[in-house]
């Protein structure tokens, strides 16, 4: 038995012997010990790590719920978690829509685990960084590299028991020419597939093949959006457009068993595969397991937690977070499928890969994108999203990259995007890039779309 | 009320101490500077949903944070335990860690010179907000969305947070310092569907460094009615037209467009390029502090986290600086920025007071405290009375800024015409964009009308930390704005 899954059933015991057995109660406890190396100018500035246990503690007795939680996990601590939210559960009103405790249920995996990556010294953090440093030639760099580890447990009153382990690593720089930076992120279970020579040398290409952009009127263009694009518009679906709880609002865009996508477009959540980042069960000790929520192009389901299920009168998909009952469920490792049979090309200039390559030379005239940045939601409803582009755009004409584009706004619904005939091209890359959100990991290929809606140009 | 009357751990070491014991131990370890944060928060939140409680949940979080200085390299190292032993350890692993910084050296790292300081310091507070019964406050929260829903809200949410910290500074210079900063706020907000579309109105959504008179004072019944019904007006009001006019913000938007096009672009870490990778640099040139013109004459931004309850208000900063007030904007012309005692000293600037992290486990960084507005001589009324032509919006329902802090566009959840002098039809899904240093110099109109407004939430830095920032403000007038942006 795992440290953390001895404190999780401690805590759920404490709370029956002080509660009585009437008392439902479930115990989450997280040890994360996440280590970041952080450098800009071309020098490592901040250089941070920590672990930090934390216990998240949801009762609810005579109807009524209140959660908790401490990273104070003494004896004394563990105590005064559990008396205050025990106090505090006469105090508060009836919660008619308690959804029940998950109920006992076996993992579907043990977890994403890299031992390496989970034990990784400041060191081996720093060289990765002196890699990219030093591959961008002279370039002024910036960016981190990232380890993650992650060992949880979860504990309940109805009799589920389950812990896991996982580990993470991301890599994300940006090398930097007067007007305009080039950028190579990347993220996987295993620090030991992060090359920071690679990446670095990446993005100086990038940064060298921007310098100089012209400015575009802005308007409607095609574009082919390259993966660290593309993980923009999953993260805007999965947490706004595949939230359970915003469809039982009738604020998503989702509608079950609609054609709302391209029939190229398949989007499932799965933590199983090799590649997945993150761990094996949620908040709320329900296991995550592979979801579909978006078959050759129909809408199949959304994300539920225990709370929002019962309100549609389903099933938890797994998707529940710690105290984020008014958040709502949100997926954490969406995945748009590659075209396995997608062609390739050779890469000339700033094309992020063979497959990005290949879309752009099917493209008469249109823009290539590399990154989207500080995307916001204008309505929820239809998923309009305005944001910039940045780190690299450039104007396609012929299946030829010819010039570097100034970055854009702009507006654009993420639905429609990928709407019924408006994907163009798939390709057969399946890119994870470094996700600000540790143990998160966003997945998907370069994609070609008919239109996209640039409202204004970054000087005005 | 005592900790332990309201059922949190009493932690019986002795703070200093414990800071004290893992510098000595980064010190030991070889490093030329070392300081230390020991902090204890608790914390409590309510949210209710249609007449239900949604979810209540109360925190606790504890432990030491060290800062080492070896060479020109930082380091950092949190763990969740005051012991002495657990101390030691996080001061030895901050400095191993800036050892491995130095593997790949940035400029030389110096600190300005900082007078060693002692102190106690504790936010103003009438109300303990966590000693307010969890009864009480759930009554009002309820009560709330009930209201709103009376009124035609098909969705009526309200909530509070609350935040108690504890902390204890110590330095290798000799600082010693403890604070005591309780903070709150809550609002209310009222959404109705359409067919197409949803709108949403809210209020108050209000912070600061003040105790539970902070949310009482909001009035949140006296205005749970208006918002339904306005949520609802709004799904069959005009929607914004699209083109040039002069556009008035209220307070609360003015509030966010400070925050965003103002209050980063001033942080120094992006003026030098220490945010390059993610949050982005800023369009502003250090060659050309004290000179350059940001906005119109009536603009003069304050850095001042002396201001009596504001959510950006402390005694010291996360490293130790006493809080003093300047003027980041004086008359238009840009004359200072945030700053902390590294980047002042890259920088050649002689002054810090700007650095915080948002708890023991991330690192101390430049962040906003309160950055504002100072009054102007008109008043909201004497601005729409003086506008022929244009509109008012309020309060922020989307925010979006490039990486340089020049180009936005933000959207509002109401608006309404103005057409010779009064306040006409309600506008739909109001939006403006611009470039900061042109729609600031655009401002010909500015009230004296200023409200302390408090953000929660800023995001900066990698981890990713959350900043609690204020921001006075009033209503002002732009000319020129381009406004009706749709996709």
């Amino acid at each position: 038995m795992s440290a953390e899954l001895d404190l999780a059933g401690r805590v759920v015991d404490l709370v029956r012997r002080l509660a009585g057995s009437a008392a439902e109660a479930e115990a989450l406890v997280d040890h994360t010990a996440l280590a970041l190396t952080r450098f800009a100018n071309s020098g490592i500035h901040q250089n941070v790590a920590d672990a930090t246990t934390a216990i998240r503690l949801r009762v609810h007795l005579d109807g009524r719920t209140v959660g908790g939680s401490t990273t104070v996990v003494d004896e004394a601590g563990l105590t005064a978690l559990v008396e205050r939210t025990i106090a505090a559960v006469a105090l508060t009103p009836v919660d008619p829509a308690w959804p029940g405790l998950a109920p006992a249920a076996p993992l579907v995996t043990d977890g994403a685990w890299d031992e390496a990556t989970a034990m990784a010294s400041p060191d081996e953090r720093a060289a990765r960084v002196r890699a990219f440093v030093d591959a961008a030639e002279g370039l002024e760099t910036a960016g981190y590299c990232r380890t993650v580890y992650w060992s949880g447990a979860f504990a309940n009153s109805a009799g589920q028991s389950v812990s896991g382990r996982a580990a993470e690593a991301a890599m994300d720089g940006i090398a930097r020419v007067p007007g305009a930076d080039g950028v190579a992120r990347l993220g996987s279970r295993r620090l030991a597939d992060l090359d920071g020579a690679v990446l670095g040398g990446r993005a100086a290409l990038k940064a060298r093949a921007g310098a100089d952009p012209i400015e575009l009127p802005p308007g409607r263009y095609e574009v082919v959006l390259e993966p660290t694009a593309v993980a923009d518009l999953l993260t805007n679906f999965a947490l706004y457009g595949f939230n359970g709880k915003l469809l039982n609002e009738r604020q998503s865009f989702a509608e079950i068993g609609a054609a709302q996508f391209d029939p190229a477009v398949t989007i499932v959540d799965d933590v199983t595969t090799t590649a997945g980042i993150g761990m094996p069960f949620d908040g709320e000790g329900t296991p995550k397991r592979p979801v579909t929520f978006v078959g050759d192009g129909i809408t199949l389901g959304v994300a539920y937690d225990r709370r929002s299920a019962a309100e549609a009168g389903v099933a938890s998909t797994g998707h529940g977070w710690p105290g984020g009952s008014a958040f709502g469920p949100v997926p954490a490792n969406l995945r748009l499928l590659p075209d396995d049979a997608a062609p390739t090309a050779a890469v000339a200039g700033p094309a992020a890969d063979a497959h990005t390559a290949a879309l752009v030379s099917t493209m008469e005239r249109g823009l290539l994108v590399s990154d989207f940045w500080y995307t916001r939601v204008l309505d929820p409803k239809t998923l309009v999203v305005t944001g910039l582009t940045r780190n690299g755009v450039w104007l396609v004409e012929n299946g030829e990259i010819t010039r570097p584009v100034r970055n854009f706004r702009f507006t654009q619904s993420y639905p429609l995007a990928l709407g019924p005939g408006a994907v163009l091209g798939v390709g057969g890359n399946a890119v994870t890039p470094a996700d600000s959100w540790d143990m998160f990991g966003f997945t998907g290929p370069s994609l070609r779309l008919a239109s996209w809606n640039f409202t204004g140009g970054a000087s005005g | 009320m005592p900790a332990e009357d309201l059922g949190y751990t009493v932690l019986r070491v002795t703070h200093f101490d414990a800071a004290a014991a893992a510098v000595q131990a980064a010190l030991d370890a070889g490093a030329r500077y070392a300081d230390a944060r020991v902090m204890h928060r608790r914390s409590e939140s309510m949210s209710a949903r249609n007449g239900e409680i949604e979810d209540v949940s109360q925190d606790e979080d504890a432990g030491v944070g060290v800062r080492a200085l070896v060479g020109s390299g930082w380091g950092f190292y949190a763990v969740p335990d005051m012991s002495d032993a657990a101390a030691r350890a996080a001061g030895t692993r901050a400095a191993r860690i800036a050892t491995a910084s130095a593997s790949v050296p940035g400029p030389a790292a110096g600190l300005i010179p900082l007078p060693a300081a002692s102190g106690s310091w504790s936010s103003p507070c009438e109300v303990d907000p966590l000693s307010v019964p969890l009864s009480e406050k759930a009554d009002l929260m309820v009560g709330l969305t009930t209201t709103m829903r009376e009124h035609g809200a098909d969705l009526a949410e309200s909530f509070y947070r609350v935040w108690d910290t504890a902390k204890w500074f110590v330095s290798s210079e000799g600082h010693r310092i403890d604070q005591r900063i309780r903070e709150c706020g809550g609002g209310i907000s009222a959404t109705s569907i359409g067919a197409g579309e949803s709108q949403r109105r809210s209020y108050g959504d209000q912070f600061g460094t003040r105790g539970w008179e902070l949310v009482t004072g909001l009035d949140l019944p006296g205005n749970a009615a208006r918002v339904a019904v306005e949520s609802r007006e709004l799904l069959t009001a005009a929607p914004c037209p699209a083109g040039e006019t002069t556009l008035i913000l209220g307070s609360g938007q003015m509030a966010l467009q400070i925050h965003e096009s103002v209050g980063h672009a001033i942080e120094l870490d992006r003026i030098l390029g220490w945010e390059a990778a993610y949050a982005g640099t800023s369009w502003l040139d250090l060659g050309q502090l004290g000179s350059m013109r940001y906005g119109s004459p009536l603009m003069n931004v304050a850095i001042d986290p002396t201001i009596p309850g504001a959510l950006g208000s402390f005694g010291f900063d996360d490293e130790g600086t006493p809080a003093a007030a300047r003027y980041a904007v004086h008359e238009g012309v840009w004359v200072g920025v945030l700053a902390g005692r590294d980047s002042a000293s890259v920088a050649g600037l002689d002054y810090a007071g700007s650095v915080r992290s948002d708890g023991w486990a991330r690192l101390p960084m430049v962040r906003m405290t309160n950055v504002g507005l100072e009054p102007g001589p008109h008043t909201l009324e004497e601005i729409i009375a003086a506008t022929d032509d244009g509109i008012f919006m309020d309060t922020n329902r989307s925010w979006s800024i490039d990486d340089r802090r020049l180009n936005f566009q933000f959207g509002c959840e109401i608006g309404w015409e103005i057409k010779n002098g009064k306040i006409g039809r309600m506008l739909r899904n109001p939006t403006y964009t611009g470039i900061g240093p042109t729609f600031w110099q655009s401002m010909d109109m500015l009230s004296s009308e200023i409200t302390d407004w408090g953000i929660p939430n800023c995001g900066k830095g990698q981890p990713g930390q959350t900043g609690h920032t204020g921001h006075p403000a009033a209503p002002a007038r732009f000319t020129g704005v381009r406004v009706g942006v749709t996709g």
